[in-house]
């Protein structure tokens, strides 16, 4: 009886009540999930969606699979160890003549290239060259006869190695790798290993305008803090300002304060302090300062919340304990604004890897970071095997950092507007 | 200095002395090339250097009369404002609906709704490139609408979330237990409350539309150019003072965002009473 009545199952109307609460409990989840539905189906066709394609590209294989589609089957028990055996070769015959037919060969020859540098060339010969009709001797000597390439296990290799569906060669050449003749991950050779140092200096970059920003953003960030609201708020600003301004009027600004013909250089002439003109833009310096203007709210915003946030109460309590006001500083007042400076460095940093628009229109060529190779690839020299495959690195490392700032924030309220 | 800490020793004043006098600096830092190119673009010279030759409009009125301007003008409007309603419908019903779903997933969920705002833009912007191109979706003002949907969203769902969570669920349970119905009670009793938080998100989402470049050098045509992308191609050759003039157009609409977005903010915290 005692457990009939607990699961009230004797209920009048014959469905438990505990029943009828969790029924009524579901509908409202499920009202709940239909109005967040719309916004996730948006946002899978016009953001995971887009981003899951490009991770796709960085590892997609299907050029050589799709143009020459025999030899790839006929390597397939190829062991890699010598040539292949005569089936490959005429198997590569049949196929260059169906590619040059369907006019396709530009298509595998500019991924083989990327495989073997040449491979261009070889495949142009050979189409040229190959007859229609089938010539004496076995398609080894005829094709040997047309390029010696043919008679190398590299080229062989280079075709098996791109036969897909898959590749880790995009990938691999974004971390300055490649594969050997053997197989074997190898550094990648020197002309082409740019890679590294296009992430070393993407993020010396950043940290340097993420250091910069906390410098500069510590004492504005404590004197708004420290002021009383009203004229915190006044002076709050002549920071909400910047942040709202347009990132191109603040591009656009730096160049004409700093070109060669402009407002600083002009001035210092005028003082008499240069008489040459400096160079303060096209070069590292200008990028610097001007991701650092952009990029300083979202480090005096953070760090302002976190220093409102400690009681004056604690300073005057470490004073009256005999805390020189140095001391109290250093061991009262900065270990609380840890998590602020935490989380503006993070979201500086965050933000500055990404950076495209600044760099590509203040910086030199030396300058210029992995989000311009990235749209380089993409839109001048269509590589967009290699343009995912560093896309796949930038977003890996900002997602992971991204993670960080979340575990470090949760809790607190994002605010701000994101711009680069 | 009134209004500072309280400052007994010289150690403390000199201390605070100097922070004042870095924040000033750094606060020179910031707003001085917004200042600066200002003045430049009511020149009556065309060169972008102080001293001005004389004051005139010239500038404003080649940005007037140029057909390219005025329609980028208009483009940067129209998918300004088209991107803004599309997101504050998506976004608010998305808030609505996170502030009373509970579920283990409701942390995933909420990190894909804001993950646009950490991605880096030209990530975005070649996925978006691969992925609508087949579709017929770059060149189009429709592919900008939705590209740009996207990246707004999160700055509509933040200000909404934060909004409701201050919101007193009792009071749409007493609005029911008068006899309202559901979307009457959201006519006349949430929405009314929640109010500032849809404007500030309509304004943060119109800002960043208006403000983004990235996506629409990647997917825009000819005909669908916005004034940042106007500017972009400006600022890559020689920088002529109608760029200026843009400038000064551009930060102004900043400017009574902003205001608005300021107002909006000093309304709610005197409707509060506090001044937390």
């Amino acid at each position: 009886m005692a457990e009939a009545f607990l699961t009230g199952t004797d209920a009048p109307t014959g469905v438990p009540l505990k029943r009828r609460l969790r029924r009524a409990e579901r509908a409202r989840q499920f009202k709940a999930l239909a109005l967040i539905l719309p916004l996730l189906l948006f946002l899978l066709f016009t953001f995971l969606g887009p981003i899951a394609g490009m991770l796709w590209r960085s590892v997609d294989d299907w050029e050589v699979g799709k143009v020459l589609p025999h030899t790839v089957a006929a390597l397939a028990d190829w062991d890699g160890k010598d040539v292949p055996d005569e089936k490959a070769y005429a198997a590569l015959a049949d196929d260059i003549q169906a590619a040059r037919a369907a006019g396709t060969i530009a298509i595998a020859s500019k991924r083989l290239n990327y495989a073997l540098n040449g491979f261009r060339t070889i495949l142009a010969s050979t189409a040229r060259n190959l007859k229609a009709a089938p010539e004496p001797g076995t398609a080894k000597e005829t094709l040997g006869k047309i390029n010696p390439a043919w008679g190398e296990r590299a080229t062989w290799t280079a075709i098996k190695g791109a036969s897909g569906p898959i590749t880790s060669f995009y990938l691999l050449a974004a971390l300055d790798l490649t594969r050997n003749v053997d197989g074997a991950i190898v550094a990648a050779p020197p002309d082409q290993a740019i890679y590294r140092d296009l992430f070393a200096r993407t993020f010396t970059i950043s940290f340097g305008v993420t250091v910069l920003c906390l410098i500069l953003g510590f004492p504005v960030a404590y004197l708004l803090a420290a002021l009383p609201p009203g004229r915190s708020n006044l002076l709050m600003i002549f920071v909400l300002l910047p942040f709202w301004t347009s990132l191109l009027v603040r591009t656009c600004a730096w160049i004409v304060l700093l070109q060669k013909e402009g407002v600083v250089n002009d001035s210092l002439r005028w003082l008499g302090i240069i008489d040459e003109p400096l160079r303060l833009i096209y070069n590292r310096f200008g990028v610097v300062v001007a991701m650092t203007h952009v990029l300083l709210p979202f480090m005096i915003l953070p760090l302002y919340s976190s220093m409102k946030a400690i009681s004056p109460a604690y300073m005057r309590a470490a004073a009256s304990l005999g805390a020189s006001p140095v001391t109290a500083f250093l061991r009262i007042y900065l270990p609380q604004t840890l998590p602020g400076i935490g989380a503006g460095c993070l979201l500086v940093f965050i933000l500055a890897l990404g950076y495209y628009i600044t760099p590509a229109l203040v910086g030199g060529a030396p300058d210029q970071m992995i989000s311009y190779f990235i749209a380089l690839y993409t839109t001048e020299t269509v590589n967009w095997g290699l343009a995912s495959a560093l896309g796949a690195v930038l977003l890996f490392a900002t997602l992971l950092l991204a993670a960080v700032y979340g575990k470090l924030v949760s809790g607190q309220q994002v605010t701000g507007g994101m711009k680069n | 200095m009134n209004g500072a800490p309280s400052l007994r020793t010289p150690s403390q004043r000199i201390a605070w002395t100097t922070t004042i006098v870095a924040s000033t600096l750094v606060f020179f830092f910031l707003m001085a090339p917004i200042l600066a190119i200002m003045p430049l673009s009511f020149s009556s010279g065309s060169y972008l250097t102080y001293p001005l030759p004389g004051l005139s409009l010239r500038w404003y009125e080649d940005f007037i009369g140029s057909p390219r301007w005025m329609m980028s003008l208009k483009n940067s409007m129209i998918i300004g404002v088209a991107a803004t309603v599309l997101s504050m419908v998506l976004g608010t019903l998305a808030a609505l609906g996170l502030a009373q779903w509970k579920s283990k997933f409701k942390p995933l969920v909420l990190a894909v709704v804001l993950s646009p705002v950490v991605v880096p833009g030209v990530i975005t912007a070649v996925g978006l490139y691969f992925f609508f191109a087949p579709i017929g979706l770059t060149g189009s003002y429709l592919g900008l609408i939705l590209a740009h949907t996207a990246l707004a969203t999160p700055f509509v769902v933040i200000p909404v979330s934060a909004t409701l969570q201050s919101f007193d669920m009792n009071l749409a349970r007493a609005a029911a237990s008068l006899g309202a119905s559901p979307l009457y009670a959201f006519r006349r009793v949430i929405l009314p409350l929640i109010l500032p938080g849809l404007a500030s998100g309509a304004l943060f989402a119109f800002a960043t539309s208006f403000d983004e470049v990235i996506i629409v050098l990647f997917m825009a045509g000819p005909e669908q150019r916005t004034l940042p992308r106007e500017m972009f191609s400006g600022m890559r050759e020689n920088i002529s003072p109608t760029i200026t003039a843009a400038a000064v157009i551009l930060t102004t609409v900043s400017v009574i965002l902003l205001a608005t977005l300021e107002g909006l903010r000093r309304r709610n915290e005197r409707l509060k009473g506090n001044s937390a």
